[in-house]
Protein backbone atom coordinates (compact mmCIF):
# COMPACT_ATOMS: atom_id res chain seq x y z
CA UNK A 1 0.00 0.00 0.00
CA UNK A 2 1.25 3.48 -0.80
CA UNK A 3 0.78 6.50 1.40
CA UNK A 4 -2.43 8.38 0.57
CA UNK A 5 -2.01 10.85 -2.25
CA UNK A 6 -4.14 13.46 -3.94
CA UNK A 7 -4.99 13.86 -7.63
CA UNK A 8 -6.44 16.95 -9.27
CA UNK A 9 -9.06 15.71 -11.70
CA UNK A 10 -11.39 18.07 -13.56
CA UNK A 11 -10.45 20.83 -11.17
CA UNK A 12 -11.27 18.88 -8.00
CA UNK A 13 -8.80 17.31 -5.56
CA UNK A 14 -9.45 13.63 -4.88
CA UNK A 15 -7.82 11.61 -2.10
CA UNK A 16 -6.55 8.17 -3.10
CA UNK A 17 -6.12 5.87 -0.12
CA UNK A 18 -5.07 2.23 0.26
CA UNK A 19 -3.87 2.03 -3.32
CA UNK A 20 -1.15 -0.22 -4.76
CA UNK A 21 1.79 1.73 -6.11
CA UNK A 22 1.55 0.12 -9.55
CA UNK A 23 -2.00 1.32 -10.25
CA UNK A 24 -2.44 3.27 -13.47
CA UNK A 25 -4.28 6.55 -13.60
CA UNK A 26 -6.93 4.74 -15.66
CA UNK A 27 -7.53 2.22 -12.90
CA UNK A 28 -7.67 4.89 -10.21
CA UNK A 29 -10.08 7.07 -12.22
CA UNK A 30 -12.45 4.20 -12.91
CA UNK A 31 -12.23 2.04 -9.80
CA UNK A 32 -11.42 4.53 -7.04
CA UNK A 33 -12.71 7.94 -8.12
CA UNK A 34 -15.97 6.89 -9.79
CA UNK A 35 -15.02 8.33 -13.17
CA UNK A 36 -15.68 5.52 -15.68
CA UNK A 37 -15.73 7.75 -18.78
CA UNK A 38 -12.15 6.80 -19.68
CA UNK A 39 -12.44 3.30 -21.09
CA UNK A 40 -10.12 0.37 -20.38
CA UNK A 41 -9.51 -1.18 -23.79
CA UNK A 42 -6.01 -2.49 -24.35
CA UNK A 43 -4.15 -1.13 -21.30
CA UNK A 44 -1.04 -0.85 -23.44
CA UNK A 45 -1.45 2.53 -25.10
CA UNK A 46 -2.61 1.13 -28.43
CA UNK A 47 -6.34 1.95 -28.46
CA UNK A 48 -6.60 5.48 -27.09
CA UNK A 49 -9.92 4.79 -25.34
CA UNK A 50 -8.50 6.11 -22.06
CA UNK A 51 -7.18 9.38 -23.52
CA UNK A 52 -7.00 12.18 -20.95
CA UNK A 53 -5.36 15.59 -20.91
CA UNK A 54 -2.56 15.98 -18.38
CA UNK A 55 -1.03 19.43 -17.94
CA UNK A 56 -2.32 20.33 -21.39
CA UNK A 57 -1.02 17.23 -23.15
CA UNK A 58 -3.02 14.33 -24.56
CA UNK A 59 -1.92 11.03 -23.01
CA UNK A 60 -3.20 7.54 -22.35
CA UNK A 61 -4.32 7.21 -18.72
CA UNK A 62 -3.32 3.54 -18.77
CA UNK A 63 0.34 4.52 -19.27
CA UNK A 64 0.44 7.01 -16.41
CA UNK A 65 1.37 5.77 -12.97
CA UNK A 66 -1.37 7.39 -10.87
CA UNK A 67 0.94 8.15 -7.95
CA UNK A 68 3.28 9.98 -10.32
CA UNK A 69 0.47 12.30 -11.46
CA UNK A 70 0.26 14.09 -8.11
CA UNK A 71 0.49 17.82 -8.80
CA UNK A 72 -0.72 17.44 -12.39
CA UNK A 73 -3.86 19.01 -13.81
CA UNK A 74 -5.89 16.07 -15.17
CA UNK A 75 -8.92 16.46 -17.43
CA UNK A 76 -11.06 13.45 -18.30
CA UNK A 77 -13.98 13.21 -20.69
CA UNK A 78 -16.28 13.94 -17.75
CA UNK A 79 -14.48 17.25 -17.24
CA UNK A 80 -15.06 18.48 -20.78
CA UNK A 81 -18.74 19.09 -20.05
CA UNK A 82 -19.38 22.64 -18.91
CA UNK A 83 -22.26 21.45 -16.71
CA UNK A 84 -24.03 18.17 -16.15
CA UNK A 85 -26.28 17.33 -19.06
CA UNK A 86 -24.61 19.74 -21.44
CA UNK A 87 -22.70 18.39 -24.36
CA UNK A 88 -19.61 20.01 -25.80
CA UNK A 89 -19.39 21.09 -29.42
CA UNK A 90 -17.43 17.94 -30.23
CA UNK A 91 -19.99 15.71 -28.49
CA UNK A 92 -22.88 17.47 -30.28
CA UNK A 93 -21.09 16.89 -33.59
CA UNK A 94 -20.65 13.19 -32.80
CA UNK A 95 -24.40 12.88 -32.20
CA UNK A 96 -25.39 14.91 -35.25
CA UNK A 97 -23.05 13.04 -37.59
CA UNK A 98 -23.84 9.58 -36.23
CA UNK A 99 -20.23 9.08 -35.27
CA UNK A 100 -21.12 6.76 -32.39
CA UNK A 101 -21.66 3.06 -33.00
CA UNK A 102 -20.95 0.81 -30.02
CA UNK A 103 -19.62 3.89 -28.23
CA UNK A 104 -16.60 2.35 -26.56
CA UNK A 105 -14.03 4.45 -28.41
CA UNK A 106 -16.14 7.62 -28.27
CA UNK A 107 -14.84 9.16 -25.01
CA UNK A 108 -11.22 8.78 -26.11
CA UNK A 109 -11.96 10.23 -29.52
CA UNK A 110 -13.88 13.13 -28.00
CA UNK A 111 -10.90 13.94 -25.76
CA UNK A 112 -8.40 13.59 -28.63
CA UNK A 113 -10.45 15.80 -30.95
CA UNK A 114 -11.06 18.37 -28.22
CA UNK A 115 -7.28 18.52 -27.78
CA UNK A 116 -6.75 18.90 -31.54
CA UNK A 117 -9.33 21.65 -32.00
CA UNK A 118 -7.89 23.60 -29.07
CA UNK A 119 -4.52 23.68 -30.85
CA UNK A 120 -5.68 23.68 -34.50
CA UNK A 121 -9.14 25.26 -34.85
CA UNK A 122 -9.43 24.46 -38.59
CA UNK A 123 -7.66 21.15 -39.14
CA UNK A 124 -7.28 19.58 -42.56
CA UNK A 125 -8.57 16.04 -43.02
CA UNK A 126 -4.99 14.80 -42.80
CA UNK A 127 -4.42 16.64 -39.53
CA UNK A 128 -7.57 15.04 -38.11
CA UNK A 129 -6.42 11.60 -39.25
CA UNK A 130 -3.03 12.05 -37.65
CA UNK A 131 -4.57 13.43 -34.45
CA UNK A 132 -6.76 10.33 -34.04
CA UNK A 133 -4.18 7.82 -35.29
CA UNK A 134 -3.83 6.60 -31.70
CA UNK A 135 -7.57 6.02 -31.25
CA UNK A 136 -9.00 2.79 -32.58
CA UNK A 137 -12.67 2.32 -33.52
CA UNK A 138 -13.31 -1.40 -33.83
CA UNK A 139 -16.69 -0.69 -35.43
CA UNK A 140 -14.52 1.07 -38.05
CA UNK A 141 -16.83 4.07 -38.19
CA UNK A 142 -14.02 6.44 -39.14
CA UNK A 143 -15.85 8.20 -41.98
CA UNK A 144 -18.43 9.64 -39.67
CA UNK A 145 -15.83 10.41 -37.01
CA UNK A 146 -13.90 12.46 -39.57
CA UNK A 147 -17.14 14.20 -40.56
CA UNK A 148 -17.88 14.94 -36.90
CA UNK A 149 -14.42 16.48 -36.48
CA UNK A 150 -15.04 18.88 -39.38
CA UNK A 151 -18.58 19.63 -38.17
CA UNK A 152 -17.24 20.43 -34.69
CA UNK A 153 -14.57 22.73 -36.15
CA UNK A 154 -17.22 24.52 -38.18
CA UNK A 155 -19.64 24.81 -35.27
CA UNK A 156 -16.90 26.20 -33.04
CA UNK A 157 -15.96 28.87 -35.58
CA UNK A 158 -19.63 29.80 -36.13
CA UNK A 159 -20.17 30.31 -32.40
CA UNK B 1 6.04 1.10 -1.20
CA UNK B 2 7.04 4.61 -2.07
CA UNK B 3 7.28 7.00 -4.93
CA UNK B 4 9.72 9.86 -5.10
CA UNK B 5 8.98 12.78 -7.41
CA UNK B 6 12.01 15.05 -7.06
CA UNK B 7 12.16 18.41 -8.78
CA UNK B 8 15.91 18.51 -9.44
CA UNK B 9 18.46 16.21 -11.08
CA UNK B 10 20.63 16.26 -7.96
CA UNK B 11 17.78 14.96 -5.79
CA UNK B 12 17.00 12.26 -8.38
CA UNK B 13 20.61 11.10 -8.50
CA UNK B 14 20.81 11.01 -4.69
CA UNK B 15 17.65 8.82 -4.62
CA UNK B 16 19.41 6.27 -6.82
CA UNK B 17 21.58 5.28 -3.87
CA UNK B 18 18.70 2.92 -3.12
CA UNK B 19 19.31 -0.09 -5.40
CA UNK B 20 15.63 -1.12 -5.41
CA UNK B 21 14.32 2.11 -6.90
CA UNK B 22 12.91 1.96 -10.45
CA UNK B 23 13.18 4.99 -12.75
CA UNK B 24 9.96 6.14 -14.43
CA UNK B 25 9.96 8.69 -17.25
CA UNK B 26 7.01 8.82 -19.70
CA UNK B 27 5.81 5.38 -18.67
CA UNK B 28 5.09 4.20 -22.21
CA UNK B 29 7.30 1.12 -21.81
CA UNK B 30 7.28 0.93 -18.00
CA UNK B 31 3.48 0.90 -17.57
CA UNK B 32 2.91 -1.60 -20.36
CA UNK B 33 5.02 -4.01 -18.30
CA UNK B 34 3.22 -3.12 -15.06
CA UNK B 35 -0.25 -3.49 -16.60
CA UNK B 36 0.71 -6.87 -18.04
CA UNK B 37 2.00 -8.05 -14.66
CA UNK B 38 5.60 -8.27 -15.84
CA UNK B 39 6.90 -5.56 -13.55
CA UNK B 40 5.98 -4.95 -9.90
CA UNK B 41 7.25 -1.58 -8.74
CA UNK B 42 7.86 -1.24 -5.01
CA UNK B 43 9.89 1.95 -5.17
CA UNK B 44 9.61 4.40 -8.03
CA UNK B 45 11.63 7.47 -8.92
CA UNK B 46 9.46 9.60 -11.20
CA UNK B 47 11.23 12.08 -13.48
CA UNK B 48 8.01 13.89 -14.46
CA UNK B 49 8.52 16.91 -12.22
CA UNK B 50 12.16 17.70 -13.06
CA UNK B 51 11.94 20.64 -15.50
CA UNK B 52 15.73 20.78 -16.14
CA UNK B 53 15.65 17.21 -17.51
CA UNK B 54 13.15 18.27 -20.16
CA UNK B 55 15.20 21.10 -21.68
CA UNK B 56 17.64 21.23 -24.58
CA UNK B 57 20.39 23.61 -25.57
CA UNK B 58 22.48 24.30 -28.63
CA UNK B 59 26.20 24.57 -27.87
CA UNK B 60 28.61 26.29 -30.26
CA UNK B 61 31.91 24.71 -31.30
CA UNK B 62 34.49 25.26 -28.58
CA UNK B 63 36.37 22.30 -27.07
CA UNK B 64 33.75 20.03 -28.65
CA UNK B 65 32.28 20.50 -32.13
CA UNK B 66 28.92 22.28 -32.23
CA UNK B 67 26.23 20.08 -30.77
CA UNK B 68 22.80 19.90 -29.19
CA UNK B 69 22.37 18.60 -25.66
CA UNK B 70 18.96 17.04 -25.08
CA UNK B 71 17.75 16.36 -21.56
CA UNK B 72 16.67 12.77 -20.92
CA UNK B 73 12.95 13.52 -20.64
CA UNK B 74 12.67 15.48 -23.87
CA UNK B 75 9.63 13.91 -25.53
CA UNK B 76 9.00 13.00 -29.16
CA UNK B 77 6.58 15.92 -29.38
CA UNK B 78 9.38 18.21 -28.16
CA UNK B 79 11.68 16.84 -30.90
CA UNK B 80 9.06 17.88 -33.46
CA UNK B 81 9.02 21.54 -32.43
CA UNK B 82 10.49 23.56 -35.34
CA UNK B 83 13.46 25.03 -33.43
CA UNK B 84 14.78 21.62 -32.51
CA UNK B 85 13.60 19.79 -35.64
CA UNK B 86 15.61 22.08 -37.91
CA UNK B 87 18.80 21.35 -35.97
CA UNK B 88 18.26 17.58 -35.84
CA UNK B 89 16.09 16.70 -38.86
CA UNK B 90 16.68 12.94 -38.79
CA UNK B 91 15.71 12.80 -35.12
CA UNK B 92 12.53 14.76 -35.89
CA UNK B 93 11.70 12.38 -38.76
CA UNK B 94 12.12 9.45 -36.39
CA UNK B 95 10.04 11.11 -33.67
CA UNK B 96 7.22 11.74 -36.14
CA UNK B 97 6.94 8.00 -36.81
CA UNK B 98 6.69 6.97 -33.16
CA UNK B 99 3.37 5.58 -31.95
CA UNK B 100 0.58 8.14 -31.87
CA UNK B 101 0.13 11.67 -30.52
CA UNK B 102 -0.53 10.20 -27.06
CA UNK B 103 2.71 8.19 -27.14
CA UNK B 104 4.74 11.06 -28.61
CA UNK B 105 3.50 13.39 -25.86
CA UNK B 106 4.65 11.01 -23.12
CA UNK B 107 7.56 8.95 -24.47
CA UNK B 108 11.08 10.29 -23.96
CA UNK B 109 14.49 9.91 -25.55
CA UNK B 110 15.98 8.62 -22.29
CA UNK B 111 13.31 5.93 -22.10
CA UNK B 112 13.93 4.86 -25.68
CA UNK B 113 17.65 4.49 -24.92
CA UNK B 114 17.15 2.67 -21.62
CA UNK B 115 14.62 0.27 -23.15
CA UNK B 116 17.11 -0.41 -25.98
CA UNK B 117 14.58 -2.24 -28.11
CA UNK B 118 16.10 -3.36 -31.43
CA UNK B 119 13.18 -1.43 -32.97
CA UNK B 120 13.70 1.77 -30.92
CA UNK B 121 13.21 4.51 -33.48
CA UNK B 122 15.69 7.08 -32.16
CA UNK B 123 18.51 4.53 -31.94
CA UNK B 124 19.60 4.44 -35.61
CA UNK B 125 19.62 8.25 -35.62
CA UNK B 126 21.71 8.39 -32.44
CA UNK B 127 24.06 5.75 -33.86
CA UNK B 128 24.46 7.54 -37.19
CA UNK B 129 25.18 10.85 -35.45
CA UNK B 130 27.53 9.14 -32.97
CA UNK B 131 25.63 10.62 -30.05
CA UNK B 132 27.01 10.48 -26.53
CA UNK B 133 24.88 9.48 -23.55
CA UNK B 134 25.51 11.36 -20.30
CA UNK B 135 24.90 9.21 -17.27
CA UNK B 136 24.94 10.13 -13.58
CA UNK B 137 24.91 8.11 -10.37
CA UNK B 138 25.67 8.87 -6.74
CA UNK B 139 29.25 7.89 -7.61
CA UNK B 140 29.66 10.49 -10.35
CA UNK B 141 29.02 11.14 -14.02
CA UNK B 142 30.30 9.48 -17.18
CA UNK B 143 29.87 9.73 -20.94
CA UNK B 144 29.00 6.63 -22.95
CA UNK B 145 29.04 6.68 -26.77
CA UNK B 146 25.81 5.23 -28.15
CA UNK B 147 27.78 2.54 -29.98
CA UNK B 148 28.84 1.06 -26.63
CA UNK B 149 25.72 2.10 -24.69
CA UNK B 150 23.54 -0.45 -26.48
CA UNK B 151 25.05 -3.84 -25.70
CA UNK B 152 22.30 -6.08 -27.12
CA UNK B 153 18.54 -6.43 -27.52
CA UNK B 154 17.05 -4.62 -24.49
CA UNK B 155 20.50 -4.50 -22.91
CA UNK B 156 22.54 -1.42 -22.12
CA UNK B 157 25.78 -0.41 -20.44
CA UNK B 158 23.78 1.33 -17.67
CA UNK B 159 24.78 0.09 -14.23
CA UNK B 160 22.21 -0.20 -11.45
CA UNK B 161 21.78 3.22 -9.87
CA UNK B 162 22.65 5.12 -13.04
CA UNK B 163 20.39 7.74 -14.56
CA UNK B 164 20.50 8.94 -18.15
CA UNK B 165 20.72 12.70 -17.78
CA UNK B 166 21.24 13.89 -21.35
CA UNK B 167 22.21 12.95 -24.88
CA UNK B 168 24.64 15.01 -26.94
CA UNK B 169 24.27 15.05 -30.72
CA UNK B 170 26.64 16.81 -33.11
CA UNK B 171 25.28 19.44 -35.48
CA UNK B 172 26.14 18.46 -39.04
CA UNK B 173 25.84 20.39 -42.31
CA UNK B 174 24.12 18.22 -44.89
CA UNK B 175 21.03 16.22 -45.66
CA UNK B 176 19.57 13.96 -42.95
CA UNK B 177 16.73 11.55 -42.95
CA UNK B 178 15.06 8.64 -41.25
CA UNK B 179 13.00 5.94 -42.94
CA UNK B 180 10.90 3.20 -41.40
CA UNK B 181 8.87 0.29 -42.70
CA UNK B 182 5.92 -1.18 -40.85
CA UNK B 183 2.38 -2.27 -41.54
CA UNK B 184 0.87 1.18 -41.20
CA UNK B 185 2.06 4.75 -40.88
CA UNK B 186 0.95 5.26 -37.29
CA UNK B 187 1.35 3.16 -34.18
CA UNK B 188 3.80 0.77 -35.69
CA UNK B 189 6.94 -0.93 -34.49
CA UNK B 190 9.60 -0.81 -37.20
CA UNK B 191 10.22 -3.92 -39.29
CA UNK B 192 13.25 -2.12 -40.70
CA UNK B 193 14.47 1.44 -40.22
CA UNK B 194 17.37 3.54 -41.39
CA UNK B 195 19.02 6.86 -40.60
CA UNK B 196 21.24 8.67 -43.09
CA UNK B 197 23.24 11.78 -42.28
CA UNK B 198 25.53 13.62 -44.67
CA UNK B 199 28.40 15.66 -43.26
CA UNK B 200 29.55 18.05 -45.98
CA UNK B 201 32.37 19.47 -43.83
CA UNK B 202 34.18 16.17 -43.40
CA UNK B 203 32.75 14.82 -46.69
CA UNK B 204 31.45 11.72 -44.97
CA UNK B 205 28.15 9.87 -44.94
CA UNK B 206 26.78 8.13 -41.86
CA UNK B 207 24.19 5.40 -42.16
CA UNK B 208 22.74 3.31 -39.33
CA UNK B 209 20.13 0.56 -39.44
CA UNK B 210 17.41 -0.37 -36.95
CA UNK B 211 15.28 -3.47 -36.43
CA UNK B 212 17.64 -5.59 -38.51
CA UNK B 213 20.00 -6.63 -35.74
CA UNK B 214 20.37 -6.84 -31.96
CA UNK B 215 20.91 -3.07 -31.84
CA UNK B 216 21.56 -0.26 -34.31
CA UNK B 217 24.16 -1.23 -36.93
CA UNK B 218 26.48 1.16 -38.75
CA UNK B 219 26.80 0.26 -42.43
CA UNK B 220 30.41 1.47 -42.58
CA UNK B 221 31.41 -0.16 -45.87
CA UNK B 222 28.35 1.33 -47.57
CA UNK B 223 29.04 4.74 -45.99
CA UNK B 224 32.63 4.80 -47.26
CA UNK B 225 31.66 3.66 -50.72
CA UNK B 226 29.00 6.35 -51.06
CA UNK B 227 31.24 9.10 -49.69
CA UNK B 228 33.93 8.09 -52.16
CA UNK B 229 31.56 8.08 -55.13
CA UNK B 230 29.67 11.31 -54.90
CA UNK B 231 30.85 14.64 -56.25
CA UNK B 232 31.36 16.67 -53.07
CA UNK B 233 31.89 19.91 -54.94
CA UNK B 234 28.44 19.67 -56.46
CA UNK B 235 26.57 17.12 -54.29
CA UNK B 236 23.13 18.39 -55.30
CA UNK B 237 24.01 18.69 -58.96
CA UNK B 238 25.52 15.23 -59.37
CA UNK B 239 24.39 14.50 -62.89
CA UNK B 240 25.62 10.95 -63.19
CA UNK B 241 24.09 9.87 -59.87
CA UNK B 242 26.22 7.24 -58.15
CA UNK B 243 24.93 3.70 -58.40
CA UNK B 244 22.51 3.95 -55.52
CA UNK B 245 21.33 0.37 -56.04
CA UNK B 246 24.85 -0.74 -55.18
CA UNK B 247 24.69 1.35 -52.01
CA UNK B 248 21.44 -0.46 -51.18
CA UNK B 249 23.13 -3.83 -51.65
CA UNK B 250 26.03 -2.87 -49.40
CA UNK B 251 23.59 -1.72 -46.70
CA UNK B 252 21.57 -4.93 -47.02
CA UNK B 253 24.82 -6.83 -46.62
CA UNK B 254 25.52 -5.09 -43.33
CA UNK B 255 22.15 -6.09 -41.81
CA UNK B 256 21.90 -8.97 -39.34
CA UNK B 257 18.14 -9.59 -39.43
CA UNK B 258 16.18 -12.39 -37.80
CA UNK B 259 12.78 -13.95 -38.49
CA UNK B 260 10.07 -12.93 -36.04
CA UNK B 261 6.33 -12.33 -35.94
CA UNK B 262 6.77 -8.97 -37.67
CA UNK B 263 8.74 -10.16 -40.65
CA UNK B 264 11.24 -12.61 -42.04
CA UNK B 265 14.96 -12.03 -42.14
CA UNK B 266 14.86 -12.15 -45.93
CA UNK B 267 12.16 -9.49 -46.11
CA UNK B 268 14.02 -7.28 -43.67
CA UNK B 269 17.26 -7.54 -45.64
CA UNK B 270 15.43 -6.65 -48.84
CA UNK B 271 13.53 -3.80 -47.20
CA UNK B 272 16.58 -2.20 -45.61
CA UNK B 273 18.32 -2.15 -49.00
CA UNK B 274 15.32 -0.40 -50.55
CA UNK B 275 15.21 2.15 -47.70
CA UNK B 276 18.93 2.83 -48.17
CA UNK B 277 18.58 3.36 -51.89
CA UNK B 278 15.63 5.72 -51.43
CA UNK B 279 17.34 7.68 -48.66
CA UNK B 280 20.48 8.10 -50.74
CA UNK B 281 18.42 9.14 -53.76
CA UNK B 282 16.79 11.81 -51.62
CA UNK B 283 20.20 12.98 -50.44
CA UNK B 284 22.24 12.76 -53.64
CA UNK B 285 20.07 11.76 -56.58
CA UNK B 286 18.66 13.99 -59.27
CA UNK B 287 16.66 16.78 -57.66
CA UNK B 288 18.07 16.08 -54.23
CA UNK B 289 18.28 18.64 -51.47
CA UNK B 290 21.87 18.09 -50.31
C1 LIG C 1 1.39 2.08 -28.10
C2 LIG C 1 2.89 2.27 -28.10
C3 LIG C 1 3.54 2.57 -29.29
C4 LIG C 1 4.91 2.71 -29.31
N1 LIG C 1 5.51 3.01 -30.49
C5 LIG C 1 6.85 3.14 -30.54
C6 LIG C 1 7.48 3.44 -31.77
O1 LIG C 1 6.84 3.62 -32.82
N2 LIG C 1 8.84 3.54 -31.76
C7 LIG C 1 9.59 3.38 -30.64
O2 LIG C 1 10.81 3.49 -30.69
N3 LIG C 1 9.00 3.08 -29.46
C8 LIG C 1 7.66 2.97 -29.39
N4 LIG C 1 7.06 2.67 -28.20
C9 LIG C 1 7.90 2.43 -27.01
C10 LIG C 1 8.10 3.66 -26.08
O3 LIG C 1 7.12 4.63 -26.30
C11 LIG C 1 9.47 4.30 -26.28
O4 LIG C 1 10.50 3.36 -26.09
C12 LIG C 1 9.68 5.50 -25.32
O5 LIG C 1 10.75 6.29 -25.77
C13 LIG C 1 9.93 5.08 -23.88
O6 LIG C 1 10.14 6.27 -23.12
P1 LIG C 1 9.37 6.53 -21.75
O7 LIG C 1 9.79 7.88 -21.30
O8 LIG C 1 7.93 6.29 -21.87
O9 LIG C 1 10.06 5.42 -20.83
P2 LIG C 1 9.48 4.66 -19.54
O10 LIG C 1 8.41 3.75 -19.94
O11 LIG C 1 9.20 5.64 -18.45
O12 LIG C 1 10.78 3.84 -19.13
C14 LIG C 1 11.25 2.80 -19.95
C15 LIG C 1 12.50 2.18 -19.30
O13 LIG C 1 13.57 3.11 -19.31
C16 LIG C 1 14.02 3.37 -17.99
N5 LIG C 1 14.33 4.80 -18.00
C17 LIG C 1 13.53 5.81 -18.46
N6 LIG C 1 14.16 6.99 -18.38
C18 LIG C 1 15.38 6.74 -17.85
C19 LIG C 1 16.51 7.56 -17.53
N7 LIG C 1 16.51 8.89 -17.74
N8 LIG C 1 17.60 6.96 -17.01
C20 LIG C 1 17.63 5.62 -16.81
N9 LIG C 1 16.60 4.79 -17.10
C21 LIG C 1 15.50 5.35 -17.61
C22 LIG C 1 12.90 2.96 -17.09
O14 LIG C 1 13.38 2.57 -15.84
C23 LIG C 1 12.30 1.79 -17.85
O15 LIG C 1 13.05 0.63 -17.61
C24 LIG C 1 5.67 2.55 -28.12
C25 LIG C 1 5.01 2.27 -26.92
C26 LIG C 1 3.64 2.14 -26.90
C27 LIG C 1 2.94 1.85 -25.61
Amino acid sequence: MTDPYSLTVNGTDHQVVDAWLGESLLYVLRERLGLPGSKAGCEQGECGSCSVIVDGSLECACLILAAAAVGCDITTVEGLQPGRGDFTTVQEAFIAEGAVQCGFCTPGLVVALTDLLARVPHPSDLEVREAISGNLCRCTGYGRILAAAQAAAKAASDE
Amino acid sequence: MTILSPTSIDEAVAALADPAIQVLAGGTDFMVEVNAGHRRPDKVLSLRHIPELRTWEQLPARDDPAHVRLGATVTYTDMLQPDLAQLLPALAHAARTVGSPQIRNAGTIGGNLATASPAGDTLPVLAALEAVVEVASPLGVRDIPVATFITGPKRTALSPGELIVAVRLPLLDGHQEFRKIGVRNAMVIAVASLALAVDTRTRTVRCALGSVGPGPIRATEAEEWLAGTIDWDRPAATTEAPDLAYFGRLVAGAAQPIDDHRGTAAYRRHAIGVLAERAAAQAFGAGSAA
